[in-house]
């Protein structure tokens, strides 16, 4: 294999984990941006989107056990937000975000005492272990095209819903000034489920395409929160689409890390990348400096 | 109104003694060990209190911060540095007692660095690192130290994980007690429990004592007006991140001393410490005494890690403590004792005409 080759084989790695990071990122950021909170729970919505469909998949269809996942998770999303932040009404944002790590432990928890320690996956949606493709001279697994598919229809379908649908203008309305929101007859705190209910739909997605490459662990929500959120702040806080970008360029710049630094040093990279863009940039690649991104949560 | 304080530092010092007590009258004496690490990790928690309720900042890498204390007395005081020995600045170290001459457990001579040098080394390590995690992300207004520090915190486990010189997964063992001439020593001898219980119990109270006086100094009132309206803060004059990083670096530097202490008291180091969950158990118990109130967030700390390390939560430890931490902020985000104190101050006033009013929450 020619040093060309290696170099596209790093990055289609990298852009295939980069973009669970940017769902995950996406995830954060409508979130942020509807209720102001860092949920550090996100990684678990992965975690529990791949073991959900991987329990169901026993005795389901395939594309019928991942779809009941992403609805189970997306309704455990919205039941979070029903039960905890929509009557903690007067807590401070930090409580907020305390009550999120709690959260995250909780259902790391359970997931660990209903589905134990085992790694376990997804069948790979078409083909197997050892089919792959040819793509520009390197070799891919059909799973990363379904990786690569489905995060860009999860894109395309949100940045259509937050542009030309009222609904989704109306929580783009919450975000940029809830007390106009208000003003204008939104329900503020409906769209505040919405937001927890999406954000949690998606990473349960992710965590289903993404099963069969890195596997699904009870332990994997709390590193891939980490990536998200660094993703996040390197795209800009508070616009989903810039989430995309920061995502795709962690995933990328760790990839190529793996070949300069040890393995088991991988997650130094994203890491570095957090600290840098805080010290340089801290509004993100595409964010505006003051004011929006770095607004008080 | 004055002797409040007081009464608190008062109260903890009889319950402390009243528990070695009643644990030796009931022959359960070995309970102590426990009660030691507990206050032990109760240093961090208060720590932990000073950042979250004076900085209004959550810092998720307490628990890296004890594992760089742990790790760099553990390496330091377990490393043989006898192949130095010839070169000069071995020999230089070695005639200021820096590297000390101990058997190791086989019984041959082995050069380490002395006790008091690892802990020095770990507090200016960690200074350092502090300073390097706080500066960039306390600048920014809002939750960046969070992530920052939880980023942190993977990143020191995943290091200690993976470098053979911290042991991998097995962690450091055979660390030598920390002796105070002949007077006293830091060390998990069975005989020396009780006089290690106390030395924990007076380094705990000396801790909570200056950070109190601290609270109540132009720095806390600094540090509460930061936490209260941080735009406010800044147009009265008060340079909000670098107060702010004091405090981060102050909170880091006793987590440290604990993780140093510890490491001693048990001998060794295993790099569990350093997981994600042991910073988040840390917040739980600042969350969970209040944390504005670190008498309370003391207490609360040593009674529950004492029942943890004792195995009454058996596989649902870190459940415990994920559900503790929801359950009281959201339902008393103040901390339980609060609450608590006012309502038996209402009990104490109806039962007794007099008002007299003693609970131990303030």
């Amino acid at each position: 294999m020619g040093q060309s080759d290696l170099i596209l084989q790093y990055f289609l790695s990298g852009i295939t984990k980069g973009s669970i990071y940017a769902v995950v990122a996406i995830g954060f950021n409508l979130i942020y941006s509807a209720t102001g909170i860092l949920n550090f729970a996100q990684g678990e919505f992965v975690m529990l989107g791949g073991m959900v469909a991987v329990s169901l998949a026993f005795f389901l269809p395939l594309p019928v056990a991942v779809a009941a996942a992403v609805v189970f998770v997306a309704l455990l999303g919205g039941l979070l937000e029903l039960v905890f932040f929509r009557r903690l009404r007067r807590h401070s944002i930090l409580h907020l975000v305390i009550i999120t790590i709690g959260l995250s432990i909780i259902i790391q928890e359970a997931a660990l005492h209903v589905w134990d320690e085992k790694v376990r996956s997804l069948p790979y949606f078409t083909g197997n272990e050892i089919s792959s493709m040819h793509l520009f001279g390197a070799a891919v697994s059909p799973q990363v095209l379904w990786v690569l598919g489905t995060v860009a229809v999860i894109v395309v379908f949100l940045h259509v819903f937050l542009k030309y649908t009222m609904r989704g203008r109306a929580m783009r309305a919450c975000s940029s000034n809830p007390d106009a929101a208000l003003l204008a007859g939104i329900n503020i705190a409906n769209m505040r489920t919405l937001s927890f209910v999406l954000s949690a739909g998606l990473g349960a997605m992710a965590g289903c395409v993404i099963s069969p490459i890195t596997l699904t662990h009870y332990e994997m929500g709390s590193g891939l929160a980490i990536k998200g959120f660094s993703a996040a702040i390197l795209g800009g806080l508070g616009n989903p689409m810039a989430a995309v970008l920061g995502g795709l360029l962690v995933g990328v710049l760790e990839a190529f890390s793996v070949s300069v630094l040890p393995a088991a040093y991988t997650d130094v990279t994203a890491f570095a990348i957090l600290l840098l863009v805080l010290f340089v940039r801290p509004h993100g690649l595409l964010g505006t400096p003051a004011g929006e991104s770095v607004r008080e949560f | 109104m004055k002797l409040r304080p007081a009464i608190g530092i008062v109260a903890l010092v009889i319950a402390l003694v009243a528990a070695q007590l009643v644990l030796r009258a009931m022959d359960k004496e070995y309970c102590l060990t426990q009660l030691t690490m507990a206050i032990y990790y109760a240093i961090v928690v208060i720590g932990l209190c000073f950042i979250m309720g004076y900085a209004g900042q959550v810092s998720l890498g307490h628990g890296a911060f004890f594992a760089i204390g742990g790790y760099t007395t553990a390496v330091l005081t377990t490393y043989d540095f006898s192949r130095f020995e010839a070169a000069a600045w071995g020999r230089a170290l070695k005639q200021a007692h820096v590297f000390v001459v101990r058997q190791d457990m086989y019984g041959s001579d082995v050069l380490n660095a002395a006790p008091w040098a690892a802990f020095v080394t770990a507090m200016a390590a960690t200074l350092v690192i502090a300073v390097l995690i706080g500066y960039p992300a306390l600048r920014l207004k809002g939750h960046y130290l969070t992530m920052a520090t939880l980023g942190f915190g993977l990143i020191v486990y995943k290091i200690i994980l993976g470098s053979t010189l911290t042991g991998t997964t097995d962690g450091i063992v055979g660390v030598p007690a920390w002796s105070f001439g002949t007077v006293a020593a830091i060390s998990g001898k069975s005989a020396a429990r009780v006089q290690n219980y106390y030395i924990a119990c007076g380094i705990a109270l000396l801790v909570l004592v200056l950070l109190r006086n601290l609270v109540r100094s132009r720095v806390g009132r600094a540090l509460r007006a930061i936490h209260d309206h941080e735009t406010a803060a800044n147009a009265m004059g008060i340079n909000t991140a670098r107060y702010k990083l004091k405090a981060f670096v102050a909170s880091a530097l006793l987590a440290a001393l604990a993780g140093v202490l510890l490491t001693h008291y048990t001998g060794g180091v295993n790099p569990s410490e350093a997981g994600a969950m042991k910073s988040v158990r840390y917040v739980a118990l600042a969350a969970a005494g209040g944390t504005t109130n670190l008498w309370g967030a003391a207490v609360v700390s040593i009674v529950l890690n004492f029942l943890s390390l004792r195995g009454w939560f058996g596989s649902y430890d870190n459940a415990v403590f994920g559900a503790l931490l929801i359950a009281i902020v959201s339902l008393a985000p103040e901390g339980p004792l609060k609450p608590l104190g006012l309502l038996l101050r209402r009990f104490s006033g109806r039962w007794l005409a007099g008002g007299r009013s003693n609970d131990g929450a303030a």
